[in-house]
């Protein structure tokens, strides 16, 4: 659908894109995630035709679209600031695309009430612009874009200006429009979380360039690097050693948990020994209780502080033996005693808890 | 507030405002001569000002040029903020400084190194050397309020439109233009008026064709003639706050279109 091919962007010496290849495919919600700074909203108006790349082809459809203009190309943004023409009403500032494509008057009367409907703002046809909301100006911005029924709809952190209450509903009410309407959404957006819930594939991005593209649940569980593993959620970083090398796969030694075996398929591709350290979640380890040996592996060691967060406990735990300290996090449930600083715990863990990384 | 501050106030005003109400005084004051005590009322210097022939013909070249460089200096200042605004190129501070320049230079520099020129590029003066002038003093000032619209003017307005399909002109036409109206009629009135009191450079460059200021110096070298001027002085203060009170509806009515009419500092 959306094929960049080795995208470089300089601003003078700042080099903003750096070799960005990546297929988006059709009717996905793909989301762009990264800190400021790191060149997403360059990509995405790259795609849209306000950019333009110094090397390096975008094609939409099999098509180049390296001498097309903005408005010729099919697709159709959601700008950060929405952009709501504030010199026309509702329905002009929704229609304003349709001129260009002559509908005659009945049809776009019907087409602006039909998308206004799809966007929960039926009958606010006649409201001036600026007697909108935020959100509903946000909703504005959507039907604009919608109405011209685009192949990709490019989304410029459209949920930054919203409050926490207001940026959820439109979380799932995005995600719901997408699957309704089948059209490829690219979101750009520097929230971990706004990403890993809207979207079928994320790419992660630090001082342009893609780190990692997969589904959120892969980025989750199996980070490709330090980076990105820490970039979604806490994560433990532990140095780790290449052991012994054998067929069925690669032992390691990581400090604080010992040897373990790591298939073959597991391993980080350019694991050089010196950069190569292990990641375990907080959650994909738990306190056991005196009585439960279910646990693949175990390691002894005593609580060094405790933090309680309602719902959850979060204890940082120094091992046995060693100076790691390693965050494990408990469910609080009814049954569950909280520990104090000082408890000698057991350790439960297994292999796949645990996930090589590469530290960049 | 003290006493002292009133009075400051007030003589700061007097001084200011009282040498123009002279003006409508002696104008409708029926003696030739220009001193108090007044000595009744008539109409009779604004039917003079009927008769006056090179009157007419001078305020007509005054509207003409007035009109023309003030619509002139409005596009090229519109063109030059929008740039300066909105890109980045080698050059661009110099260039805008030069551009800047005749606001701060003499007049009387402008019109003999102007004159200068046309003599040796063997151009005869006519209004449209005036025109060329006053286009070159005003575009400036125009400038100077147009780069402050491009800069209140959210980038992505135009970037939507094009996004929606239109090209650059109909961007123009259908967001840019419409967005910085009351800027544009700010930088038309001001070149108007800047052109219509131009004096120096109107005298340098006028030949033949006078314009109103000119022709009333021309005048004032007859005592007879003193209570028209004052009369047609009478006539240009009316306008004058006519135009002014015309601007500021315009601009209040675009910005409660916008919404913004409750907006401090406004």
């Amino acid at each position: 659908m959306i094929k960049l091919e080795k995208i470089q962007k300089y601003y003078g010496q700042y080099h903003a894109l750096r070799d960005i290849s990546c297929d988006m495919v059709e009717g996905e919600f793909f989301s762009l995630l990264g800190p400021s700074g790191s060149g997403k909203t360059t990509l995405l108006r790259t795609i849209a035709g306000f950019e333009h790349p110094d090397s390096g082809d975008v094609s939409i459809d099999g098509q180049s679209m390296a001498k097309v203009p903005p408005n010729k190309r099919p697709t159709n943004m959601v700008f950060q600031s929405y952009a709501i023409f504030p010199h026309m009403n509702v329905a002009e500032n929704v229609a304003y695309g349709l001129r260009s494509k002559a509908v005659n008057k009945t049809d776009q009367l019907k087409l602006v009430r039909d998308t206004l409907a799809k966007v929960d703002l039926a009958g606010y046809e006649d409201r001036a612009a600026h007697a909108m909301s935020g959100g509903q100006r946000q909703r504005v911005a959507l039907a604009r874009a919608l109405i011209l029924k685009p192949k990709v709809l490019l989304l410029d952190e459209p949920l930054s200006a919203l409050d926490r209450k207001l940026r959820e509903e439109m979380q799932s009410e995005l995600r719901r429009l997408q699957r309704n309407l089948g059209i490829t959404f690219v979101l750009v957006t520097h929230d971990q979380e706004e990403a890993l819930t809207m979207s079928d594939r994320v790419a992660v991005m630090f001082e342009g360039r893609i780190a990692q593209v997969d589904t959120p649940e892969t980025l989750y569980r199996r980070p490709a690097s330090k980076r990105v593993a820490e970039f979604f959620g806490s994560m433990n970083v532990l140095p780790a050693k290449l052991i012994d090398k054998s067929i069925h796969g690669q032992t390691v030694g990581i400090d604080g948990l010992g040897h373990i075996e790591v298939p073959e398929n597991q391993f980080p591709e350019i694991a050089l020994e010196s950069n190569l350290c292990a990641g375990v979640r907080p959650e994909s380890m738990t306190i056991l209780e005196e009585d439960d040996n279910t646990a693949e592996k175990q390691t002894d060691g005593v609580i060094t502080d405790v933090e309680y967060r309602g719902e959850m406990t979060y204890y940082d735990v120094r091992f046995e033996g060693t100076e790691q300290l390693v965050c494990v996090s408990m469910r609080n449930t009814t049954a569950r005693r909280i520990k104090q600083v000082g408890d000698a715990v057991r350790i439960g863990w297994g292999r796949d808890s645990v996930v090589l990384l590469v530290d960049q | 507030m003290n006493i002292a501050l009133r009075i400051y106030i007030l003589v700061f005003v007097l001084f200011l405002y009282a040498p123009t109400l002279l003006l409508p005084l002696f104008a409708f004051n029926d003696s030739s001569i220009i001193a108090f005590p007044l000595s009744g009322f008539t109409l009779e210097w604004f039917s003079a000002l009927w008769q006056e022939n090179g009157l007419q013909s001078a305020a007509v070249n005054s509207l003409i040029i007035a009109t023309a460089s003030s619509i002139l200096a409005t596009t090229l200042a519109m063109l030059a903020s929008s740039a300066s605004v909105r890109h980045d190129f080698p050059g661009k501070a110099p260039m805008m400084g030069i551009i800047m320049v005749p606001m701060f230079l003499p007049e009387i520099i402008i019109g003999v190194s102007l004159l200068t020129m046309l003599v040796l590029a063997g151009l005869p003066l006519s209004i449209y050397t005036i025109i060329l002038g006053h286009t070159l003093i005003c575009v400036p000032f125009c400038i100077a309020i147009l780069r402050s619209s491009f800069q209140h003017l959210d980038p992505s307005m135009e970037e939507a439109s094009l996004d929606l399909g239109e090209t650059r002109a109909t961007t123009f036409r259908r967001i840019t233009l419409p967005l910085i109206v009351p800027g544009v009629v700010s930088s038309l009135l001001i070149a108007f008026t800047i052109s219509l009191d131009e004096f120096v450079i109107a005298f340098f460059l006028s030949g033949t064709e006078p314009t109103l200021p000119v022709y009333i110096w021309s005048q004032l070298r007859f005592p007879k003639k003193t209570p028209i001027i004052m009369a047609l002085g009478t006539v240009l203060l009316v306008v004058s706050v006519c135009l002014l009170s015309f601007s500021e509806l315009v601009k209040r009515r675009n910005l409660r279109r916008l919404g913004l009419d409750h907006r401090p500092g406004v």
